[in-house]
């Protein structure tokens, strides 16, 4: 089991109940899209993957471990395999794209190591092969603060892509993109994940995206768990139910989604309809 | 979109009132509830200034300050101080530096991995930080010039004294400041490395120096100053540098030294001033 979380529900300070009584499991390799309306609780699921936020209720299990059972030297450890791409990347504007990237790797690297290759980039091919695959490999001495928000975002997959973390996840991680290079973003973390055997789960604004590239979708609706299906077994109707409360159309990047009424959606009925 | 906020929006909605205004008012009166009886306390008496009597007696004062000392036994003697004085501000705040480094970053939230979660080791962090904000206050509690008199018992009159004294205070100081610039910029870059498992060093030099480089070298420099100033003080218990030298120019009643070095430490604050804007600019 890669990642499971029973019964888990997280209370933020300011009061607000983003999970309630979360249960999911995830083998390892396996590739998750989490998808539902703005303020689901999708971030949130994510951060507490990422050992980011400790549930109030319900067991957290990450990568074979319980984090918050940890000691402090083995929680360190285990947070240095998991990858977190941000929505906004947490990349200071006057750190150079190189080190923004050798930065991914900083788990595992000793301070020595670290501080040395600020003076002298470490890893100059590993850098420029991670952001090759995002079309940035021109950009490698760039400072970051010369990048648009697009290509900041790209940088930040490079890190994780880096990283080459067990378990990868991705909160929003294409927002700023447009839909070509979403789809080629989303398709560079699917790529690393069949390469590496990975773990994927990525919460998606974009329903179209999240129905190309991943097997399994779990929609997530006020803190719940709506629904928890093969991507195949999705149908217009659940995916209305799930944005109901949005009052306008399925969140789509590309043209309006096309999926039969009733079950089941053909396998890869998006592929068409960009 | 349009249409889904306007059916969202209640049909007749009361006239909007601004929740913080009350609290703002309240915080206003009180601020001059409480600084009026501290001006009456300081006695703070600025019309006094324009009294006839006492502007006389100031210009006076003033007055002998001119013509400013040019000889150049004087200025031989002004150089060797400017440069005594500028080599204790600087040994003292490279040690001053040393000192507050390492404590600032201790005592900074931003770097504490305990606190995501909150985490393993929580309490002993909370200890540590604690600890070490209770030592940076004593350094900086304390003036430097009684940090002074005492180290002047241990080495002796001289500037080894002074550069002792200012290393102590400035440290504290700037150890306090440096964890504030730590905590105050954006942090999320550091939070985003410690929870991918950097070090603590990792994420103070991924994340945090590149965001926070120029606050952290303008008031370094910006204490470098106060240092060069400071030194007139620790001068005048005998650590040497301009500060003794404007110490013997006001007993002998020589207005037109102490003029002139006046003019050296506006001179020394230019400069400091100048070097704060290119190191600023160096750093963008």
């Amino acid at each position: 089991m890669s990642v499971r979380l029973d019964g888990t529900s997280l209370v933020h300070p300011n009061g607000h109940r983003a999970l309630q009584g979360v249960t999911l499991a995830l083998a390892a390799g396996e590739r998750v899209a989490v998808i539902g309306p703005s303020g689901a609780g999708k971030t949130t699921l994510v951060r507490v993957l990422g050992t980011s936020l400790r549930p109030g209720e319900g067991e957290v299990e990450v990568l074979g471990q319980r984090p918050w059972e940890l000691d402090a030297r083995e929680l360190r450890r285990l947070r240095s395999r998991i990858g977190t791409v941000h929505q906004s990347p947490p990349i200071p504007p006057r750190l150079r794209v190189v080190n923004a990237v050798l930065a991914g790797r900083l788990g595992t690297w000793s301070a020595w190591r670290a501080l040395a290759s600020l003076v002298s980039p470490r890893d100059l091919e590993g850098a420029h092969e991670a952001l090759a695959r995002l079309g940035l490999a021109d950009r490698l001495f760039e400072r970051c603060d010369r990048l648009s928000g697009g290509q900041l975002q790209r940088v930040g997959i490079a890190r994780v892509l880096y990283q080459q973390p067990a378990l990868i996840l991705a909160d929003e991680p294409v927002s700023a993109l447009d839909p070509t290079l979403a789809d080629e973003a989303v398709g560079a973390l699917v790529a690393q994940c069949e390469a590496s055997g990975a773990t994927l789960v990525a919460s998606l604004h974009a329903v179209d995206l999240a129905l190309k590239w991943f097997p399994r979708i779990v929609g997530m609706r006020a803190g719940e768990v709506a629904f928890d299906a093969p991507a195949s077994a999705v149908s217009r109707s659940m995916l209305q139910d799930l944005y109901a409360s949005e009052g306008r159309g399925l969140p789509t990047q590309g043209e309006p989604l096309e999926l039969p009424a009733t079950l089941p959606a053909p396998l890869l009925q998006t592929a068409g309809c960009r | 979109m349009a249409t889904s906020m306007a059916v969202l929006a209640p049909p007749a909605q009361a006239p909007l009132h601004d929740p913080a205004a009350k609290a703002r008012l309240g915080l206003a009166l009180a601020a001059l509830v409480v600084l009026w009886p501290l001006l009456v306390l300081a006695e703070f008496k600025p019309w006094l200034l324009f009294e006839p009597g006492h502007l006389s007696v100031m210009l006076g004062f003033v007055a002998g300050f001119f013509p400013p000392a040019l000889s150049p036994d004087f200025l031989a003697l002004l150089g060797k101080a400017t440069l005594e004085t500028l080599a204790i501000a600087t040994a003292g705040i490279a040690l001053a530096f040393c000192i507050a480094a390492p404590l600032g970053v201790l005592a900074a939230r931003s770097l504490a991995t305990s606190r995501i979660g909150p985490g393993p080791g929580q309490a002993a962090d909370t200890a540590v930080r604690t600890l070490v904000r209770g030592v940076l206050a004593f350094l900086r509690a304390i003036p430097e010039v009684v940090w002074a008199l005492v180290f002047v018992r241990v080495f002796g009159l001289g500037p080894g004294a002074g550069v002792l004294a200012l290393a102590v205070t400035y440290g504290g100081m700037l150890g306090k400041v440096y964890a504030e610039i730590l905590e105050s910029g954006d942090t999320r870059p550091a939070r985003a490395l410690l929870e991918s498992g950097a070090s603590r060093t990792a994420a103070l030099f991924y994340a945090l120096v590149p965001g926070s480089a120029q606050e952290l070298a303008s008031y370094t420099v910006y204490r470098w100053e106060c240092a060069v100033r400071a030194s007139v003080v620790m001068g005048f218990v005998g650590a040497g540098g301009l500060g003794q030298l404007m110490d013997q120019s006001m007993k002998m009643l020589n207005g037109g030294e102490a003029s002139t070095i006046l003019a050296t430490f506006l001179l020394l604050v230019v400069v400091a001033d100048a070097l704060s804007v290119s190191i600023r600019r160096a750093l963008a």
